[in-house]
């Protein structure tokens, strides 16, 4: 039997603001616990919230990013659950009028583009950790992470495989990177996704009961639990079971899902506004100022690269597929070199060693202003892209090396002179009388094993194009 | 010093005729003398309000005075004030010391006012008779086995026994008015938003005010002068500018118009209490106001609209208390679970389960549109009756309370008798308007109020009417029998 995937995603960002959603309190990471927490954040009887402006600029931000409607009013609510970790009592959010309405991203899917519908994004409260086994027989409450600031940004249910799912986050990741409202860090949990699956017959509209995986936090873990996740439904489906509405957990370890609570289960959460906060009233002026302040987003700078850069949309889609990818390209060209070679480079042997090594390209050991000199070596035709390859490898090592001292040291200097090159064919269009034969029989392949000797006589230095065409012409003699 | 006015006592700390540390001492030891059998209080703290007065001392010394420094205020003990006690009238709180200062606690130890002691209240402020309280019943000073009213049930016995010549209340559906007419002074809710709630422990945050609680209306708008102002740690606090509502307590009141609503003098009202109102009525038409017929509609609907919309907000309020970070917690549990149930089962008494159970449920799924969104339409109907009403009066009359003073335990265990003592003050909160309550008159050695009600910011006009009539009349002057 075939089946249809339906994901939709919840995702969790952490607003990059220096004080918490509604107090003054700091909101850096991996401090003391509780020295971030304040009276707010620890919910002291008499203290009240205080909206913080800046994120709310950075709904806005991402609103206009997402070409969604910003709410001219929108309204916090409270959601009231106990846990120990939730001081209050209850979570301050958004329900019925969020800050941000409908709007969408577009993720490449192979060749084509796909709309991602975006239903809504609202502006919440973080909750603060609970920690079990620091102290012996006992539980510690944590309430550092009480109060941080979050966007959580919901789809529509528009995704159809993991793979989408996948693309749909990195490409949200590096939106949000981007538009300076989120740092991205995935292992601090400022990055975390909730992913909706469930899964229908093909021949029908209806449906299936969607389960909820809470938490996930790395793009590897999205499709892991996609994908086991998916099977576990069809099989059960296909062994005439039922799916049951539930919110499970990713176990990384042993790859496996399993239930945290069924529907029966589930909280009411009591819904209703704050009275302890004003509805949020933002103008068409208010909007207007954050817009003067957008940096031009990776969609429409994909689009400027293959226009006016001449890159291919495979390359210009790399290169923009994140702010740090994005700046290191920029800084190359800025240096004077090629474009389309620096996307090749960047693309090609810088992301292969970044990737072997785990690397983020921001702290790549290679800077740009060292592969500007290479790729400029490679530009004037002084070195070989193969030459140049042996250079990356020696400044992936030592970056401080000069380029062209290494060129002089290992000898890599390309030959140009036609004259030299001229005398290398004749001799190995001599002592190769066979190849010379064969390829006048009509043997093409001839040709490159020629080039090839060539090569091999000029010790990998001889201009490979030049090669190319002093061969041709005296093969055609 | 004991039949001083606030005004008075300024003038006198001014003109070093006592100094407020003598001052101080001298309302301490009343407290001493009286608070054993009153109960008006929780928290005393003799060294630090003497602490306090010696500072205000200095300040007068030095000669940067305002109109409260050195004067003693007895505070209610939903204020946190820092290193004080502050229980909410809850052994959830019991032993709960406050690590900073509430805005209307800071802005009287700014002025220099020295804190005389937290004043006791109904259990989280829910209650008229100040019965609920962990900390045991207040008795009206008037007759010991009457209550006082509440919440600020204590607030109001110690101003009319004179523990203090001021004192500061919270009204949320009439716990400054319904204390302040039973117990025979003045006592004033601002509109909603004038005074910061920052550090006043939440009962229900949309209706919560506090406000003065004390002699006479002029002592009452030197302590409201004091207490407004704009907080940018309440985002409900409202950005005006400051008013001053001594100014114009002495404005001729000839043509002023009174509104009086027809539907505060039906069957619920107490006919010798109807009758004290209607000769304040005819007192204010000698001094040439003009008695206009009002009609408030939907006035009938504000305790069900109350008691869905407070009992909501407070559900959601009081979750923090839950035994985890401060206050009560258990003795002995299995688990989390067990902690949580037997924290609130021991540490709530029973109005406040009440209230938390009435607001759970009106939240709940499938309840919250019948319930809680109704209500919040009425709440919308009541407030515009008193819009249109105000278009035909300036200002709106009526009694403060249904009766006097009732005995300790007579409606203790009839919740909906005793919601029915705030018939008259509810609908001002739902529509966040001032209203003030003013002794009036008396049955039978009980004091009756008489409630003045303002639109939106015109304290100074409620104010103005309160002190030109007790600029001709005498009730608020009586005192209790035996406080001497």
């Amino acid at each position: 039997m075939n089946w249809d995937i339906v994901i939709g995603i919840e995702t969790h960002v952490q607003l990059k603001t220096n004080t918490k959603q509604f107090s003054g309190a700091p909101v850096e990471f991996g401090k003391e616990p509780n020295s971030q927490a304040c009276l707010v954040s620890m919910a002291y009887p008499g203290v009240l919230p205080v909206l913080n402006k800046e994120s709310v600029n950075s709904a806005i931000r991402f609103g206009l990013s997402i070409e969604a409607e910003i709410a001219s009013r929108s309204i916090f609510a409270r959601k009231n659950y106990f846990y120990p970790d939730l001081p209050k009592g209850y979570q301050i959010s958004q329900f019925e009028l969020p800050i941000v309405g409908k709007g969408k991203l577009s993720i490449d899917i192979g060749d084509d583009l796909k709309e991602v519908r975006i239903l809504r994004a609202h502006l919440e409260e973080d909750a603060g950790k609970s920690s079990h086994g620091v102290i012996e027989g006992k539980s510690g409450i944590d309430l550092n992470r009480a109060g941080t600031p979050l966007l959580e940004i919901v789809t529509e249910p528009d995704m159809s495989s993991a793979e989408e799912a996948v693309t749909y986050a990195k490409k949200l990741h590096n939106l949000v990177q981007w538009i300076g409202i989120c740092d991205g860090n995935m292992q601090e949990g400022s990055f975390r996704c909730d992913v909706n699956v469930s899964v229908k017959k093909k021949d029908t509209d209806v449906l299936g009961t969607r389960r909820e995986i809470k938490n996930l936090n790395s793009f590897r873990f999205i499709k892991q639990a996609i994908d086991y996740e998916v099977n576990w439904q069809i099989e059960r489906l296909e062994d005439g079971g039922e799916i049951e509405q539930a919110t499970i957990l990713f176990d990384p370890e042993s790859g496996e899902t399993r239930s945290m609570r069924s529907k029966e289960e589930a909280n009411d959460y009591r819904y209703f506004p704050d009275p302890d906060l004003l509805p949020l009233i933002i103008s068409d002026e208010d909007i207007k100022k954050i817009k003067k302040l957008m940096p031009e987003l990776p969609e429409e700078m994909k689009l400027r690269f293959e226009k006016d850069l001449g890159l291919s949309a495979y390359d210009a889609e790399g290169i923009t597929s994140s702010l740090d990818v994005t700046q290191y390209f920029l800084s190359l060209i800025d240096l004077g070199v090629n474009p389309k070679l620096s996307a090749n480079w960047i693309l090609g042997n810088l992301f292969s060693k970044l990737k072997e090594k785990d690397i983020g390209i921001e702290n790549s050991p290679i800077p740009p202003k060292k592969l500007s000199s290479l790729i400029s070596r490679i530009q004037d035709k002084t070195i070989s892209n193969n030459a140049a390859k042996q250079i990356f490898e020696i400044l992936w090592e030592d970056s401080d090396k000069e380029v062209d001292l290494i060129i002089d040291e290992l000898g890599l200097k390309q030959i140009s002179d036609s004259n030299k090159i001229d005398e290398i064919v004749d001799e190995v269009m001599k002592t190769n009388s066979a190849m010379v034969e064969e390829f006048k029989s009509g043997k093409d392949k001839a040709f490159n094993a020629l080039i090839g000797q060539v090569m091999k006589a000029s010790k990998g230095k001889a201009n490979p194009s030049q090669v190319a065409s002093i061969l041709k012409e005296k093969l055609s003699k | 010093m004991l039949n001083l006015s606030l005004k008075e006592l300024s003038l006198a700390l001014g003109s070093k005729k006592f100094t407020s540390v003598e001052l101080t001492q001298f309302f301490l030891n009343r407290i001493k003398k009286f608070n054993s059998s009153l109960n008006a209080f929780i928290t005393i703290d003799e060294e630090k309000s003497l602490a306090m007065a010696k500072k205000s001392d200095q300040l007068i010394q030095s000669g940067s005075k305002s109109c409260l420094t050195g004067i003693p205020i007895a505070q209610k003990d939903i204020f946190c004030a820092d290193g004080w006690k502050t229980t909410c009238g809850s052994k959830m709180l019991e032993n709960f010391i406050a690590p900073y200062n509430s805005t209307v606690i800071k802005k009287f130890n700014e002025s220099g006012a020295v804190n005389i002691g937290k004043t006791n209240m109904d259990e989280f402020a829910m209650g008229s008779s100040n019965e609920t309280s962990y900390f045991g019943t207040v008795k009206n000073p008037w007759n010991h086995d009457c209550v006082p009213g509440g919440s600020s049930g204590g607030s109001a016995a110690a101003v009319a026994a004179r523990l203090a010549p001021a004192a500061t209340g919270t009204d949320t559906g009439g716990s400054i008015r319904q204390p302040a007419s039973l117990c025979g002074f003045t006592g004033l809710k601002p509109t909603y938003g004038l005074v910061s709630r920052y550090g006043m422990i939440a009962f229900a945050s949309s209706l919560d005010q506090a406000g003065p609680m004390a002699i006479s209306a002029e002592d009452c708008a030197l302590m409201l002068e004091v207490m407004t102002g704009y907080d940018n740690k309440d985002s409900t606090s409202i950005n005006r500018k400051k008013q001053n509502y001594t100014n114009c307590l002495d404005e001729k009141i000839e043509g002023v118009r009174i509104g009086v609503p027809k539907e505060f003098f039906e069957d619920t009202l107490n006919p010798d209490v109807q009758k004290v109102v209607q000769e304040a009525l005819t007192q204010y038409e000698k001094l040439g106001a003009k008695i206009i017929n009002i009609s408030l509609p939907n006035n009938f609907l504000a305790i069900p609209a109350y008691y869905v919309i407070a009992p909501a907000e407070a559900s959601s309020n009081l979750s923090r208390y839950d035994g985890v970070r401060y206050g009560y917690r258990t003795k002995e549990y299995d688990d989390l679970m067990d902690m949580y149930f037997k924290t609130r089962q021991e540490g709530f008494g029973d109005e406040v389960k009440r209230r938390i159970l009435i607001g759970t449920y009106v939240l709940s799924a499938g309840y919250f549109d019948a319930y809680y969104l109704k209500a919040q339409k009425i709440r919308r109907l009541i407030a515009n009756d008193f819009k249109h009403a105000y278009e035909k009066c300036d200002v709106i009359l009526g009694p403060s309370a249904p009766s006097v003073a009732f005995n300790s335990g007579e409606k203790q265990e009839d919740p909906l008798a005793m919601y029915m003592q705030d018939i008259f003050t509810i609908s001002t909160n739902l529509a966040g308007l001032p209203a003030m309550s003013v002794p009036a008159g008396f049955i039978k050695d009980l004091p009756v109020g008489l409630q003045l009600i303002g639109n939106h910011f015109e304290e100074s006009k409620i104010l103005n009417m309160a002190h030109v009539y007790q600029q001709n009349t005498d009730w608020h002057l009586h005192k209790p029998k035996g406080i001497d």
